[in-house]
């Protein structure tokens, strides 16, 4: 199958890694992924932040950028749900109706990596082999606005090795939200702090996610408490290892 | 602390202060854990909350989209029964209303039910200012008063206080209270209970508000788990409920869905102790005289917005404060408004104006979008969807201002808008990385960042990014 990879700008820039695992499954798995090299940004963060009219152009650009490709996967759930959810309303916003038709057309075809690989390639064991204790925290946007329930813990649970301890209050917000992080930085470190002592007490040696963006943030404060514990995208644990 | 609001620092620095309080987090800790817990056992138990959630949704939207139609006909049948309705466009107009109804039944006490309504228009303080005095008489809301606190919280307006807390502020402020009075709860409620009575026995005028007013049949109802209100709303001579607009529902039968909706929501029981209802007057029994204040105050103004007037749905369950994470760290206090939590960060700004002082224009950004809220709300109100929503308003209504943050946007937007212009933006923060890291991560960030880097590490840019990666190893096919 071919599958066009959007990687976000974020992981782009900051956690390449996680986008060439991806690739690396995808590839295993016998899969040919495409890279649009013209993307650049969703626009979740504009969007989120209120400049909704600064959004339209990087919308229009998006479905320029996947136009043609049936199947687009992202490692980033909030990315995937900026799509999904709220590419719709900024069409709306720019009272544009063949943006509109373009974005219903783009908008349903992308999809967060674990929902790509359970849901249209329907694999749970990738033949990944991770011999670690490791806990997951289910990310706001792929928990609440994805309903992405088990799937990136059915995924794990199937890895080599991989020992998945429940993380307590998993379902709580980590406190990242975006430029939330920055805006609110004292709230943020608060929920910050609670999250990464939770992770703590369960004893794992890395916390796994679908977004590097909430691992950041927690991630900075566990290594700012020299903590020892790692944070990993799921993709990146489900490349490890040989493969099928 | 006074009861008024006005001249509140906007939330982020509010928190910060409530944040360094570890009583406070202490206590609403405890406090949101259990009622959280409680919420999710009695909803679980019914197998068709999701189409009551659905039903609610639907009966508050037939109501606002026709509000017109209903307030007219609510107005009829109150006055058929024997009610008089007034009509305010603003909290000066409300209170002026009550005050000169209080004077006109010559007093200058009232015992008041608790009422989001009179709280958002500050009528106590009016009441005061004009030498009325009132007496709260919810147990919680009477702790707030007599500490001359502000409610923190919908439902539990003192939730950010302890039971030994309260023991010393009855023994320093309430009247009669036994010296020798402990923290048990059973005391405690009995020590303010004796200084009730002696209020609801002498008081000529009650104030309330409504959580439905029924524009079939012209019927108010309040529920509440005291029975203090229901004291109030029998034992005086004259009972003025103070209502806001958006609290009619068009039918007697909706309440059926409503009444479920609210205390497995608010309370976590499945039913509330106490639900008062009562249209007009009844000779010989209850209120001689009863007004009904049908409040605006901004409502209008949210109505006419297509995905802010979703907030007017809202029934004040509180669900959705005590799921919110944000909530839980920095407690009522910091949202500046009788209205905190998820709900006051949407409502807040529209009944004041997301541009009418620092306050209101912080509140959509009070949040993670983290949907906790959303999950839970038995009317289904998109949380998330209208903080964003009003985010663009107040970013709309500061166009034209120059400051960092859109200085910044501006730029991120043009950067974004060609790949090539992104490559280079990250050959420069791959170069800036360099230059901050140590040992692998960048424990400080320059300029606006640095609220970063106070407590987390950063991440250290890629040295080769994905799409240098991508073009070496995959070529530029796509
Ligand atoms: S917004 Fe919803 S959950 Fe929050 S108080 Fe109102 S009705 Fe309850």
């Amino acid at each position: 199958m071919r599958v066009g990879l959007f990687v976000t700008c974020f992981n782009d820039t900051l956690f390449p890694a996680s986008a060439r695992a991806v690739v690396r499954v995808l590839e295993r798995l016998g899969h040919d992924v495409v890279f649009p090299v013209t993307q650049t940004c969703c626009g979740q963060m504009h969007f989120n932040t209120g400049y909704q009219r600064e959004c339209v152009p990087l919308v229009r650009k998006f479905v320029d950028d996947f136009a043609g490709i049936d199947h687009v996967v992202s490692p980033s759930a909030s990315c995937v749900a900026m799509v999904r959810e709220f590419h719709p309303r900024v069409a709306e916003i720019a009272r544009d109706a063949g943006l509109a038709r373009a974005v219903a057309d783009t908008s349903p075809r992308v999809r967060e990596f674990t929902e790509f690989l359970v849901d249209v390639l329907g694999v749970t064991d990738v033949g990944a082999a991770f011999p670690h204790r490791v806990t997951y925290h289910p990310t706001c946007h792929g928990l609440r606005t994805l309903g992405l329930a088990d799937r990136p813990t059915r995924l794990l649970r199937a890895v080599r090795g991989l020992r998945l301890v429940d993380l307590p209050e998993a379902e709580q917000c980590c406190g990242f939200g975006g430029t939330f992080a920055l805006k609110n930085a004292d709230t943020s470190v608060a929920m910050g702090a609670d999250k990464s002592r939770h992770v703590r007490e369960t004893g794992a040696e890395v916390l796994a996610a679908v977004d590097n963006s909430c691992l950041m943030h927690v991630g900075g404060l566990l290594s700012r408490q020299r903590s020892g514990v790692r944070v990993m995208h799921v993709a990146e644990i489900l490349a490890s290892g040989e493969g099928p | 602390m006074s009861g008024v609001w006005m001249g509140m620092p906007a939330f982020p620095e509010a928190a910060r202060e409530a944040l360094a309080d570890g009583q406070l987090r202490a206590n609403l800790r405890t406090a949101t854990g259990t009622i959280r817990a409680k919420r999710a056992a009695v909803v679980g138990e019914r197998a068709d909350w999701e189409r009551l959630r659905l039903a609610g949704r639907a009966i508050k939207d037939r109501a606002l989209r026709d509000l017109d139609t209903y307030l007219v006909r609510l107005e009829e049948r109150v006055t058929e029964a024997g009610g008089v309705v007034h009509w305010a466009r603003d909290a000066a107009e409300a209170n002026r209303v009550v005050i000169e109804l209080v004077r006109a039944a010559g007093s200058d006490e009232v015992v008041k039910v608790k009422s989001m309504a009179t709280q958002e228009i500050e009528l106590n303080e009016a009441l005061a200012d004009a030498g009325i005095t009132a007496h709260e008489t919810d147990l919680a809301e009477l702790i707030v008063q007599l500490g001359q606190d502000r409610p923190s919280h919908i439902l539990v307006p003192a939730i950010h206080r302890n039971r030994s807390q309260i023991r010393d502020l009855f023994r320093r402020a309430m009247p009669g209270a036994p010296a020798d009075l402990t923290d048990d709860p059973v005391a405690l409620a009995a020590a303010a209970r004796e200084h009730l009575r002696r209020k609801f026995l002498s008081a000529k005028v009650a104030v309330s508000g409504a959580n439905f007013a029924v524009a079939e049949t012209g019927s108010l109802v309040v529920v509440e788990s005291e029975g203090n209100g229901r004291m109030c709303l029998t034992l005086p001579e004259v009972l003025i409920s103070v209502v806001g607009i958006e609290k009619v529902v068009p039918t007697w039968a909706d309440l059926e869905v409503m009444l479920q909706l609210l205390p497995r929501s608010s309370t976590g029981e499945r039913m509330n102790p106490y639900t008062s209802t009562w249209r007009g007057v009844t000779p010989g029994d209850g209120p001689r005289e009863f007004h009904l204040v049908l409040l605006d105050n901004g409502r209008t103004a949210a109505l006419a917005d297509d995905i802010g007037r979703d907030a007017l749905r809202c029934i004040r369950c509180s669900a959705c404060l005590n799921v919110c994470p944000v909530y839980e760290r920095t407690g009522g206090h910091a949202y500046g408004s009788v209205y905190p939590g998820p709900i006051g960060a949407i409502l807040t700004p529209q009944l004041r104006g997301v541009d009418a002082d620092p306050v209101s224009a912080s509140l959509p950004y009070a949040s993670t979008l983290c949907g906790a809220c959303y999950e839970v709300c038995p009317v289904l109100i998109d949380i998330p969807k209208a903080l964003t929503h009003l985010r663009g308003q107040v970013v709309d209504a500061h166009r034209g201002k120059p400051s960092a943050e859109r200085l910044g946007m501006g730029l991120a937007a043009w950067v974004f808008a060609r790949a090539g212009r992104f490559a280079a933006a990250q050959r420069l923060a791959a170069l800036g990385g360099r230059v901050l890291a140590r040992k692998g991560r960048i424990g400080r960030l320059p300029g606006p960042l640095a609220g970063w880097s106070d407590a987390r590490d950063a991440p250290v840019p890629a040295e080769e990014t994905f799409r240098e990666w991508w073009l070496k190893n995959r070529g530029e096919s796509r």
